[in-house]
C-alpha cells in the first residue's frame, strides 16, 4: 500500500497532468483526495487511467453522497484503483439537482450500473449515459431513496390482497411510531445556541456602558 | 429463397428460477438460441441498507452487513470493522486480529464451497453439493461455537470480535482443516477432469486481462483472467501480512479457470487456518478501551463505572471522529468496500458499501453475448453472485 510520501508524489504529477481542472488535492489519512470541476471529471478519469504515473485502471465505485444545507448539495464520489502504484484516488464533485454530471462510462464501461445507482438513490442526472434507468428501487418508484430528506419509511408499502389477488400499493401506516433518539446529550454534543449563550463569549473590556442621554 | 421477416426473441429469465441465484430477472435478447443482449434487472431484494444504516449507532450497523453476502457474511463485518477502527484510529490486539482472520478463511470456505457446488448443479453435477454441504455444516457449527449464531454471526465488531473462543473450539477447527484437504481432493476428482463438467465450462465466458479491469473485477474473478492481484497480500490488513499462502491465477479467464481459481483458493485458506491456529497469541480479543469495546460481564456485577460504560454503549453507541475512508477487504467474492462517512455524531453520516458482485453481474452482458442460452447459466453460476449483496 502506498504511503503518505507516494500519494503525495502521485497527487503532484496528477496537478501537473491536469493543471486547472484540480480544484484541490489533499492526502488524508493515507487516502488521496481530488476535488475537480464538475465540466472537467471525463478528462480528469481519462488522465488518471492513462497517465504513465497514475494508472488508475480500474473504477472500483461511484456513490452520491447528500449534504442538503449546502448550495450544491450533491458530492459524487468515484474511488479508483492503481494495480501497479498500489494505491487508490478519490475524486469529487459538487452537482445539484438540475446540473449534470457527464457521465464515465465512455472510460470505465464499469460505470455504467454505478451511475444508473446515483441516478436512482439521490436523483444526479449523468448526461451522455447510455441508459440512466432506475436499477435498485421497484418498477415505477417515485423519489430518490437515499437523500437525507427522504423519510427512512418510504411513503408507499406493498402488500398481496387475496382478495383481488394481486399485490397491491398503500401509504405506510406504521402500527407503531418510528423511535428516533436524540442521543446529542447537552452535556457533551448540544449544537445549538441556548437562549443567553451568546452573552458567554462577550468580554468584559467590550462591553461599553451607555449613557441614557447618548 | 422467400423473403423471410425474423424477429429476435426475447426471453424473461427468472426471477423464481433455480439458476438464478437468487432473485435475479433476466431479459434475454436472442436470435435463435444465440444470445443477443443480455439485461439484467436487479434490485428485487432490495432493503435499503445504505439508508437504514445512517439511522443507526456503528454497532447496530454490524448486523447489516452479515445480512448482503449471506453466503460469507463475516467478510463484510470484517470491512466496517476496519473502517470504524480507522476512523476512530483503535488499534485491534494481537488475539483478536489473529480471531478475526481465522474467521474471514473460514467464510472464504463457506462462500466457495456453496458456489462451487451450486454451479456445478448449475450445469448438471449433483452430488457436489450433496458431498460438500456436510462441510458447510461443520463450519457454520465453528461459527456458532464462537458468536452464538450459525450465519449471521455479527462477530467482528469494531475494537475486536464479539467474545473470545476457547481452546477446545481451536482445536476442533484443526482437526477439521486436516480432514478438509480430502474433501478437496474428491471434489476435484468429480469435476476437474469430468468430460461433461469441461463441455460446459472450458473457453465459456472468456473475459480477458484488459476486459476484466474495464469492468472492475475483483477477487477469484480477476485472478482467473490472469490478474495477481490479492489484497491480502499487496494492502494486507490485519495479520495477512504474517501469514504465508499463495495466490492462485487462471490464464484464460472463463469458466472453467474461475472453477479451479476457487478450488485452489480453499486450500490456501485451510493453510491461513492452520496457520492462525498454531500461532494464536494468547491475550485480550478486543480492545482495552470501554469507549469501544463493552465491559466484560462480571465486571458489571461490581463495578459502578463499567455499568454505565455498558449502558452508554448499547444506547447511545460512541462517537466517531468526523472524517472518511474507502476501506477494502479481499471478501470471497472481491473487493468489498465500505465507504463510511462520520460526521462526529454516533451514526454514520454516509455508508456506501461497494460489493463485488455488482460489477461482476453488469459484465454478464459482456460475457454472454454471443453464447447460447444455457451458457448463461455457466456464467452466472462462475462469476458467483449473490443477490443479497448486489441488491442491499
Amino acid at each position: 500500500m502506498a504511503d503518505t510520501q507516494q500519494l503525495e508524489s502521485i497527487g503532484a504529477s496528477i496537478t501537473e497532468g491536469l493543471g486547472n481542472a484540480v480544484l484541490s488535492l489533499s492526502v488524508i489519512a493515507e487516502e488521496l483526495i481530488l476535488n475537480v470541476e464538475r465540466s472537467s471529471i471525463v478528462k480528469t478519469m481519462t488522465f488518471l487511467r492513462d497517465d504513465v504515473n497514475c494508472q488508475f485502471k480500474q473504477l472500483m465505485d461511484i456513490c452520491g453522497v447528500d449534504y442538503p444545507e449546502r448550495e450544491k448539495r450533491f458530492d459524487v464520489v468515484y474511488n479508483l484503483l492503481s494495480m501497479t502504484q498500489n494505491s487508490r484516488v478519490r475524486v469529487k464533485l459538487q452537482t445539484d439537482d438540475e446540473g449534470q454530471v457527464p457521465s464515465v462510462s465512455s472510460v470505465f464501461s464499469s460505470a455504467n450500473w454505478w451511475e444508473r445507482e446515483a441516478w436512482d438513490l439521490y436523483g444526479i442526472f449523468f448526461s451522455d449515459h447510455p441508459d440512466l434507468r432506475r436499477i435498485l428501487t421497484d418498477y415505477g418508484f417515485i423519489g430518490h431513496p437515499l437523500r437525507k430528506d427522504f423519510p427512512l419509511t418510504g411513503y408507499l408499502e406493498v402488500r398481496y390482497d387475496d382478495e383481488q389477488k394481486r399485490v397491491v400499493y398503500e401509504p405506510v401506516k406504521l402500527t407503531q411510531e418510528y423511535r428516533n433518539f436524540d442521543f446529542l446529550s447537552p452535556w457533551e454534543g448540544i449544537q445549538l445556541d441556548l437562549p443567553g449563550d451568546e452573552k458567554s463569549s462577550i468580554e468584559i473590556d467590550d462591553v461599553k456602558l451607555k449613557k441614557p442621554n447618548d | 429463397m422467400t423473403e423471410q421477416n425474423i424477429k429476435n426473441f426475447t426471453l424473461n429469465f427468472g426471477p423464481q428460477h433455480p439458476a438464478a441465484h437468487g432473485v435475479l430477472r433476466l431479459v434475454l435478447e436472442m436470435d435463435g438460441e444465440v444470445i443477443d443482449r443480455a439485461d439484467p434487472h436487479i434490485g428485487l431484494l432490495h432493503r435499503g441498507t445504505e439508508k437504514l444504516i445512517e439511522h443507526k449507532t456503528y454497532l447496530q450497523a454490524v448486523p447489516y452487513f452479515d445480512r448482503l453476502d449471506y453466503v460469507a457474511p463475516q467478510n463484510q463485518e470484517h470491512a466496517f470493522a476496519l473502517a470504524v477502527e480507522k476512523l476512530a484510529g483503535i488499534e485491534v490486539p494481537p488475539r483478536g486480529q489473529y480471531i478475526r482472520v481465522l474467521y474471514a478463511e473460514i467464510g472464504r470456505i463457506l462462500n466457495h464451497i456453496l458456489n462451487i457446488t451450486a454451479y456445478a448443479m448449475d450445469v448438471g453435477a449433483m452430488t457436489p453439493m450433496l458431498w460438500a454441504f456436510e462441510h458447510r455444516e461443520l463450519l457454520m457449527e465453528f461459527c456458532e461455537r464462537a458468536s452464538g449464531a450459525r450465519l449471521h454471526m455479527a462477530y467482528f465488531r469494531p475494537g475486536g470480535v464479539a467474545r473470545d473462543i476457547s481452546q477446545e473450539l481451536l482445536e476442533d477447527i484443526d482437526k477439521w482443516a486436516d480432514g478438509y484437504p480430502k474433501m478437496i481432493d474428491d471434489l476435484e476428482a468429480l469435476l476437474t477432469d469430468n468430460r461433461i463438467f469441461k463441455q460446459r465450462t472450458v473457453d465459456i465466458g472468456v473475459v480477458s486481462a484488459e476486459q476484466a479491469n474495464d469492468w472492475s473485477f475483483t477477487g477469484p474473478n480477476l485472478r482467473a483472467s490472469g490478474v495477481p492481484w490479492d489484497l491480502r497480500k499487496s494492502q494486507p490488513y490485519d495479520v495477512y501480512s504474517k501469514l504465508d499462502f499463495d495466490i492462485p491465477t487462471g490464464k484464460h479467464g472463463d469458466c472453467y479457470d474461475r472453477y479451479l481459481v476457487r478450488m485452489y483458493e480453499m486450500r490456501e485458506s485451510v493453510k491461513i487456518i492452520k496457520q492462525c491456529i498454531a500461532n494464536m497469541p494468547p491475550g485480550p480479543s478486543s480492545v482495552d478501551d470501554n469507549k469501544f469495546a463493552p465491559p466484560s460481564r462480571e465486571n458489571m456485577k461490581r463495578s459502578m463505572e463499567a455499568l454505565i460504560h455498558h449502558f452508554k454503549l448499547y444506547t447511545e453507541g460512541y462517537h466517531v471522529p468526523a472524517g472518511e475512508t474507502y476501506t477494502v477487504v479481499e471478501a470471497p467474492k472481491g473487493e468489498f468496500g465500505v465507504y463510511l462517512i462520520s460526521d462526529g455524531t454516533n451514526k454514520p453520516y454516509r455508508c456506501k458499501i461497494r460489493a463485488p458482485g455488482f460489477a461482476h453481474l453488469q459484465a454478464l452482458d459482456m460475457m454472454s453475448s454471443g453464447h447460447m442460452l444455457a451458457d448463461v447459466v455457466a456464467n452466472i453460476g462462475s462469476v458467483d453472485v449473490v443477490f443479497g449483496e448486489i441488491d442491499r
